[in-house]
């Protein structure tokens, strides 16, 4: 376990008393110390562009009373600074008086394994591999101009001191492997880009070979690129592949049912619940439990063990998901759900693992019943406006159906929904849930939280196309 | 509130001495400080107040050619040392690149004229849930108001960067920040618009009357959306929009995209990329400027840039590594753009709304639809359709799709510029763009 009271004059009993004190009169909040190690190297145009290696420390104290936080946050662990938060945090609060809630759910259960990814491979050997993955792909052909691969790691270990002295611990490591290849062929350029990562040693997601399988999808993403043609603009039916474009249900869907926006009843969907939001076949969860996987947590950043909080049942609304503050003020209770980029950021709640689970239907059949629409296999990066419900997202490998065949590569578009209506459209849902490769970051108010995705192919009845082709 | 200099020189010469014993040929430390306070209100209620305290360095060491990179924020002398030993360690058995160097001597900025960044002057929390409270009422003066949360930010920084070769330098900036987000609701429909203030002093703030009954107006103007036929048309880029077409051009002309090849925008060097009426500039030295900056994070001085001269494109946004590979010179571009804006044109707002039968004027996007290898340009919109110059009624869940080296093409620039962001850009007309909705 990590000592962050071993190099300060901030001694554990010091920190307990400031922090009992601090929240006495509070409904909740607690001390939150982080320490983290992060890497990063990269590759591109044929050299070594940076190895860079950070170490942080700090610490957040927040206190909770009916619906105000007050947060401080600093990375000098001393006496000194801990009592000026102290302070900081008693002028905003007070004239308000809470009662502190000491329950808080526990776990014996580990996600993924106590490991430090970025002390586990040396680092000649990942310097040693990023060549053989740009020697690899340049030998591909000529047609490559360009090939960038990276190496992100993180060690970051956490520790929560709730008013009364209970502690909460959790060490999370994260990896990230990520190839991006440029291509160009008679004067036309394109990229494709393909990544795997998650909360397991590097070696585990790059072992048998597998970093070439990246390459390759890489390689293949840009190549089909080349070939495409303009993409159509209107409203058509649209098949999504499998996996990793599930982002469309993180966007149009995942964004709306987090509690904050619908106990503020910002969102689309605040006065939805117990409602029909999808078609019959459509169950959504959120699950933060998956072993191994990006976007799940043991204890979430408040310290409640994460768990699959079923959202949409049978098309049904069944549950938001929730922190511990918007959990109490909605009278329900924390989904571990409550996350937060680092200690310099105040706890919202966040998705984790976002699943649609799986229909009766096969990929096929839903292509064979499209006259005319489009099959996007993967994503960008999407957006979503949660009060109007509307939302986007950019393919990155689509194609046009036409007569219920797949045709031509067609360009990188945006595609435009509407959140509380498009699951409507889902008429038909895929037997073959896959998950994605693990290198989502989902950004909410300015903080980014690694998250994952998955999904059978779906079939959408009606979404508006943004291509040039009228 | 924030560390003086002296402070802040001490570690960042520690570091350099530290790294010079251990065998760097080169290096260079960033230690930065910054405070901050923030107060949030919701419902004109107090929500959420803030405090932030950030303390941390970055050193780069270079063993010829060798080059690597340490953060921390764990400013323990014990945890500095270990990972300087870690950077020298990682330097060693990092490749060599023949680019990596410090910058030429001759182009470190030397004296600084002061841009009056910084304003000593401390708000009150008390004094910022005032100024909220002020925003919200005048909001929730229209009914159709429902829900509004608002903010005030305060923030205070300092920072030194030195290098081996003898450079030594850095200053406080200040900022001072307040916004509003309105939601208005009829029957079914819900939207949310905003407006927002953000200036380095204190006094130059807007009016927080101003704040609420803008965000209020922009919201309630939104209500009651359709979605149009697809058709090929001409938009409006109200300026929030606008400046992001300037972005995504300084994006493209970075040295970095340039060197690798991956920019739509390589190779025009000289030639014509925007209509000829349009001219760039990139001008650091602006007093309290939110972009502005005497040195880049090399310590590289930075001096006005006319980036696009009648249309042709004369600078790319150069950095002392990217600058060797494509043999040129930096010109302190290494954090990109200062302040960087469209000269304003000729036409007024009211004429260019007038310059088509028919248009639509777009006040917000959505998606991240920049392609800079290909320059195709795809995003979500919300805005108005405007006829014979008259606002008739708001519209969403469109597309509006586009290629930039078509987009530079066809613009024309109202005269209506103001500096609101560090990026600044008049109103804006584009021919000829696919829209897609129904």
């Amino acid at each position: 376990m990590n000592d962050f009271f071993s190099k300060t004059d901030l001694s554990r009993k010091d920190a307990e008393a400031v922090i009992s004190e601090t929240l006495n009169k509070c409904d909740d909040g607690e001390l939150y110390l982080e320490n983290s190690k992060s890497e990063s190297i990269v590759l591109d145009d044929n050299k070594i562009k940076s190895s860079s290696y950070s170490s942080d420390l700090g610490y957040g104290l927040r206190a909770v009373t009916g619906e105000v936080v007050a947060y401080s946050h600093s990375n000098e662990i001393s006496k000194n600074s801990l009592k000026q938060s102290a302070n900081n945090l008693s002028s905003t609060l007070k004239s308000k008086k809470g009662i502190y809630n000491h329950e808080i759910p526990k776990t014996n259960e580990k996600l993924y394994k106590d490991i430090n990814p970025i002390e586990e491979k040396s680092l000649n050997s990942k310097l040693e591999l990023l060549k053989e993955v740009n020697n690899y792909t340049r030998a591909k052909g000529g047609i490559v101009q360009q090939v960038t691969a990276s190496f992100a790691g993180e060690h970051k270990s956490i520790e929560i001191i709730r008013a009364g002295g209970e502690v909460l611990t959790d060490v999370r490591p994260l990896i990230r492997f990520n190839v991006s290849v440029m291509l160009e062929k008679n004067g036309k350029k394109e990229t494709g880009v393909y990544g795997i990562g998650g909360r397991q040693s590097y070696d585990e997601y790059l072992k048998n070979n597998n970093w070439k399988k990246v390459c390759d999808e890489a390689f293949r993403i840009a190549s089909v690129n080349l070939e495409s043609k303009a993409a159509p603009a209107g409203e058509m039916k649209v098949v999504l592949g499998p996996g990793w474009p599930a982002i469309l249900i993180h966007e149009a869907i995942g964004h709306g049912l987090e509690g904050d926006f619908n106990r503020k009843k910002t969102s689309a969907f605040h006065n939805l619940m117990g409602q029909r939001v999808a078609s019959e076949g459509v169950t959504i969860v959120d699950d933060g439990t998956l072993h191994n996987r990006r976007g799940s947590l043991t204890i979430d950043d408040e310290g409640t063990p994460t768990e699959k909080t079923v959202l949409i049942e049978n098309g049904i609304l069944k549950n938001f998901m929730q922190d511990r503050l918007n959990a109490r003020l909605m009278s329900t209770r924390s989904t571990g759900s409550g996350r937060r980029e680092s200690y310099k950021h105040v706890v919202l709640p966040r998705m984790r693992n976002t699943m649609m689970l799986n229909g009766k239907y096969s990929q096929e059949e839903m292509i064979k019943s499209v006259d005319k629409g489009i099959f996007a296999v993967s994503f960008g990066g999407g957006q979503v406006d949660i009060t109007s419900g509307k939302f986007v997202f950019n393919c990155t490998e689509a194609y046009e159906i036409i007569n219920g065949k797949i045709g031509s590569p067609i360009k990188g578009a945006t595609l435009i929904g509407d959140g509380p209506s498009i699951l409507k459209e889902v008429s038909l849902v895929g037997n073959n849930m896959m998950l994605d490769p693990g290198i989502g970051t989902c950004g909410k108010a300015g903080q980014g939280v690694p998250v994952g995705v998955a999904q059978p192919s779906i079939l959408i009845d009606k979404m508006t196309v943004g291509g040039t082709q009228l | 509130m924030v560390k003086d200099q002296n402070h802040l020189e001490k570690t960042a010469s520690f570091c350099l001495d530290f790294a010079k014993k251990l065998g760097a040929t080169d290096s260079t430390a960033l230690v930065t400080h910054s405070v901050s306070e923030t107060v949030n209100f919701r419902n004109k209620k107090l929500d959420e107040s803030e405090r932030s305290d950030n303390l941390g360095i970055t050193l780069t060491t270079y063993i010829g050619k060798k080059k690597s990179s340490i953060s921390s924020s764990n400013l323990t002398e014990n945890n500095i040392k270990t990972l300087i030993e870690r950077c020298i360690e990682t330097t060693k058995i990092t490749p060599e690149d023949e680019f990596n160097s410090l910058p030429d001597k001759d182009l470190l900025a030397k004296e600084i004229n002061d841009l009056n960044l910084y304003d000593d002057d401390h708000i009150e929390n008390d004094e910022k849930i005032e100024y909220l409270k002020e925003v919200e009422d005048s909001a929730f003066e229209k009914k159709e108001i429902i829900n509004t949360e608002s903010g005030f930010s305060e923030s205070k920084s300092n920072f030194i960067l030195a290098n081996s070769d003898g450079f030594l330098n850095g200053y406080k900036s200040s900022s001072f920040s307040a916004s509003c987000v309105a939601v208005a609701k009829v029957s079914n429909n819900m939207e949310r618009d905003y407006e927002f203030t953000n200036v380095c002093h204190l006094n130059d703030m807007s009016k927080p009357k101003q704040i609420g009954r803008m965000a209020a107006k922009k919201t309630i103007q939104k209500l009651n959306p359709q979605k149009i036929e697809s058709e090929k048309i001409s938009i409006i880029f109200d300026r929030r929009i606008s400046k992001g077409i300037l972005s995504t051009f300084a994006s493209a002309i970075s040295s970095s995209s340039i060197a690798r090849g991956t920019s739509f925008l390589k190779d025009k060097m000289n030639e014509d990329i925007f209509a000829k009426s349009i001219n760039i500039f990139d001008k650091p030295d602006i007093v309290k400027g939110l972009g502005s900056r005497y040195f880049d994070s090399e310590g590289v001085k930075t001096e006005e840039l006319k980036l696009v001269d009648d249309g042709v494109l004369k600078h790319y946004l150069v950095d002392t590594y990217n600058g060797k590979k494509l043999n040129l010179k930096s010109n302190g571009r290494r954090d990109g753009t200062s302040n960087l804006f469209f000269e304003k044109g000729s036409i007024s707002y009211q004429d260019l709304l007038k310059l088509n039968k028919r248009t639509l004027y777009i006040t917000e996007t959505i998606g991240h639809g920049s392609n800079l290898v290909t320059g195709d340009y795809s995003v979500g919109a919300t805005g108005f359709v405007v006829e014979n110059g008259v606002f008739k009624y708001p519209i969403s869940e469109i597309t509006i799709a586009g290629n930039f080296k078509d987009i530079f093409k066809n613009i024309t620039i109202a005269d209506d510029l103001e500096f609101k962001y560090s990026t600044n850009s008049p109103t804006m007309l584009i021919e000829g763009m696919v829209v897609a909705g129904k």
